[in-house]
């Protein structure tokens, strides 16, 4: 709707589609053991795999997730981006070598090196299966965002393809072929992401930003008076309706007008001087009828417009139109001094139909750059206060319980190895971190945001400069997906062939079968991945991660980190200490208020009153470990390797 | 049963020093990060602090960010060291 399609940029991702999958094929003919599809032979080269690594981090969440959430919630957004640098410190100081030194293949491997335990098999297996799948989920929503304004097609069309592409990809190479496109990928995305923020200082702020030589929409203010119980505003084009004061907008704060037969809604105020302010607002409404309108009109129309300006600007002292050129400090110091248009939403029902609105909500810049547009810290409840607690919690441990991260490990020769690329992971993604948020408050300011969904807004920034940096940003940010989720399925495939069928089972196969069997388990999960994808359509993506941070840190993180460093740790312990972090993370968000609103219920009605579950289930995962394993007696199996287990 | 490394590693002298500096090194960076989200939770108002002309929100998470990376450093070169050190 706000969006039109462009051959250059259709060509380039087809064209990118095409040499990862022709790579993945090239790659696929070399591997037939199970060591090159799970671990791509372990020879990668501590560089490539570091910046692998920032390729299967940089997902969808770190990139679309990130720069929407901070270009319509400021700092909020990049508290995201904190949280998840934090987590690679657990991962480096305390997770990398030691994983490297236990495992072969998979996670399951590393956590039940010292026991072959059949319990930890299955819950260690289970929870890798149930951590990809919900990292997958936000993967294929960023994936199904990003085709709309790419090819034109539908949410759904786009999770299909992704999902139909990344299946190919596993299932023909594993984890040579995610290594290869993830270093690629991660590599242009620093590149361009860099090329995109001196492009954003180069240009400067404006109070009327130009999106590709178009000038910005300019939102009407209108003055009105009621007279007699009707409103009476001062441009006579447009029309206000007789009981405009006795309808559900009116009691949400919004009147609608009508000008050359076309709806319009007013965000309606009263002016300190006396009378009414109207400012001029976006709509979607979703009539009775079946069809959708967008600010009056079919999507055709192109009447939903992108958003996001500086109302006023204060730029040393001084109140300017347009800052010109600007340093990436004075930028902030900038953003931070003037005032910036958000957008505020009110859902409406009316005899007509469902109406989302968005109003413009001036803020200062200095409560942007600072938390509490979408956390609520000032004046906060405990349950509040808590949720933020929580996420925090979460985002720290989560990135050391990821199994595609985990699994990263194998595929480097040496410990050292491993360190190393896990430095290099961190200047790559710390770099890029402090990148989203020249990104995100670009988008903020530049007039490119899709309010209705803020995922797009980094490629639509790269939009207002030309069609070909969006064809570039948009092909790199569909290959984040890809990369992304062929790393997940990879450690889903793992879980389910290795893992379950090979050492669970113990279904003795061949290697040239297991490979087999591991591409097959590839295919059904990449059939989940896409189901979920259309069924979680419109959540923010950065947020759909903090579920699975959530599920990880509270699942692996407590068996990870006693298994290394408390020797009364029992294989019991580590099944138990695993299955309480599922089932709570899991049972919590089920329950939570951002659930219920997917079941169609109200938030309200939700059992408990906060959304990111770490808080209780990491304490409850540790607690059972270390009960379990005070009540149990550890019988540890001989080492087949001269490591030291226990760093 | 399919467990131990993907390929043969040899003896690491230095895993227990490593492990040592690593775990002191994560308590750094955990306390500073508490730090940054106890402030945000029970004294928001702080994150107003004007500090080179940003406020200690921006100035706070770019410091945890370069942080984690100058420290990063600092752990692989006394590692890399240790193991030049323990097992040649």
């Amino acid at each position: 709707m706000i969006y039109a399609q462009s051959p250059l940029a259709i060509g380039l991702f087809l064209s990118f589609v095409l040499l990862v999958l022709g790579l993945s094929f090239y790659l696929g003919r070399r591997t037939t053991s199970s060591s090159g599809y799970y671990a791509a032979g372990g020879n990668v080269h501590w560089f490539t795999n570091g910046i692998a690594f920032a390729g299967d981090y940089l997902s969808a969440a770190s990139f679309l997730g990130i720069c929407g959430m901070i270009a319509t919630a400021g700092y909020d957004g990049w508290m995201y981006a904190i949280g998840y640098l934090a987590g690679w410190m657990v991962a480096l100081f305390l997770v990398a070598e030691p994983m490297k030194r236990l495992g072969k293949y998979t996670f399951t491997d590393a956590l039940d090196s010292k026991f072959n335990s059949k319990s930890i098999q299955l819950m260690a297996a289970i929870s890798t299966l149930v951590v990809s799948v919900f990292y997958l989920i936000p993967q294929m929503v960023g994936a199904g965002t990003l085709v709309t304004p790419l090819l034109g097609l539908p949410h759904y069309a786009g999770v299909i393809i992704v999902g139909v592409v990344v299946t190919i990809i596993v299932a023909s190479a594993g984890m040579a072929s995610t290594t290869m496109v993830q270093f690629l990928k991660g590599g242009l995305l620093l590149i361009f992401s860099t090329i995109l923020v001196i492009s954003v200082l180069f240009r400067g702020l404006s109070t009327t930003p130009e999106n590709d030589g178009k000038p910005y929409h300019e939102f009407a203010t209108l003055q009105a008076n009621v007279e007699n119980g009707r409103l009476i505003v001062d441009d006579p084009a447009y029309n206000v309706p007789a009981n405009w004061r006795d309808s559900e907008l009116a009691e949400a704060g919004f009147v609608k007008l009508t000008q050359n037969g076309i709806e319009s809604i007013w965000h309606i105020q009263e002016n300190p001087q006396g009378g009414y302010v109207l400012e001029e607002a976006l709509f979607q409404a979703q009539l009775n009828d079946g069809t959708r309108i967008y600010n009056g009109a079919p999507a055709e129309e192109g009447r939903f417009f992108p958003v996001g300006h500086m109302k006023e600007i204060n730029m040393g002292g001084e109140t300017v139109m347009q800052t010109g050129a600007i340093g990436p400090l004075a930028f902030l110091r900038t953003i931070q001094d003037s005032t910036i248009v958000l957008w505020g939403t009110k859902h409406v029902l009316t005899p007509e139909g469902y109406y989302s609105i968005y109003y413009q909500k001036p803020t200062p810049g200095s409560h942007i750059l600072r938390p509490g547009l979408k956390f609520k810290v000032d004046n906060a409840t405990t349950a509040e206060k808590f949720n933020f607690f929580s996420l925090m919690l979460a985002l720290f441990c989560g990135t050391a319980a990821l199994p595609h991260i985990l699994i990263r490990y194998y595929t480097v020769p040496s410990q050292a190895a491993a360190r190393k690329s896990t430095l290099v992971a961190i200047a790559a993604i710390g770099f890029f971190y402090i990148l989203t948020l020249f990104m995100g408050l670009g988008a903020m300011t530049n007039g490119v945001v899709n309010i209705m969904d803020n995922n797009m807004s980094a490629p639509l920034l790269a939009l207002s400069f030309g069609v070909i940096l969006f064809a570039i940003i948009s092909s790199i940010a569909f290959a984040t997906v890809l990369g992304t989720v062929s790393g997940l399925i990879v450690a889903a495939s793992g879980a389910v062939a290795h893992d379950l069928m090979d050492n669970f089972f113990g279904m003795k196969m061949q290697d040239k079968n297991k490979v087999l069997t591991a591409k097959i388990a590839a295919v059904c999960i990449g059939v989940i991945a896409i189901y979920l994808g259309i069924v979680f359509e419109g959540m923010n993506v950065s947020f759909l991660v903090g579920w699975a941070f959530a599920i990880a840190a509270s699942a692996n993180l407590p068996a990870i980190l006693m298994l290394l460093f408390w020797k009364r740790t029992t294989a019991q312990g580590v099944a138990a200490s695993i299955l309480v972090g599922i089932v709570s993370s899991l049972g919590l968000i089920l329950l939570s208020p951002d659930m219920y609103v997917r079941y169609g219920l109200l938030p309200s009605d939700a059992p408990i009153s906060f959304n990111s579950p770490a808080a209780i289930s990491i304490p409850l995962s540790f607690l059972a470990l270390v009960v379990i394993s005070l009540l149990t007696k550890r019988v540890e199996v001989a080492e087949d390797s001269t490591e030291n287990a226990h760093a | 049963m399919g467990h131990g490394p993907a390929v043969k590693l040899g003896k690491d002298n230095a895993a227990g020093y490593k492990s040592k500096i690593g775990i002191s090194m994560f308590a750094v960076y955990t306390i500073i990060y508490a730090i940054f989200v106890m402030i945000n939770i029970t004294q928001p108002e702080l994150m107003l602090i004007q500090i080179f002309g940003l406020n200690l929100a921006v100035v706070f998470g770019l410091g945890l960010i370069i942080f984690a990376f100058l420290l990063a450093l600092v752990y692989n070169y006394f590692c890399t060291r240790a193991e030049a050190r323990l097992n040649n």
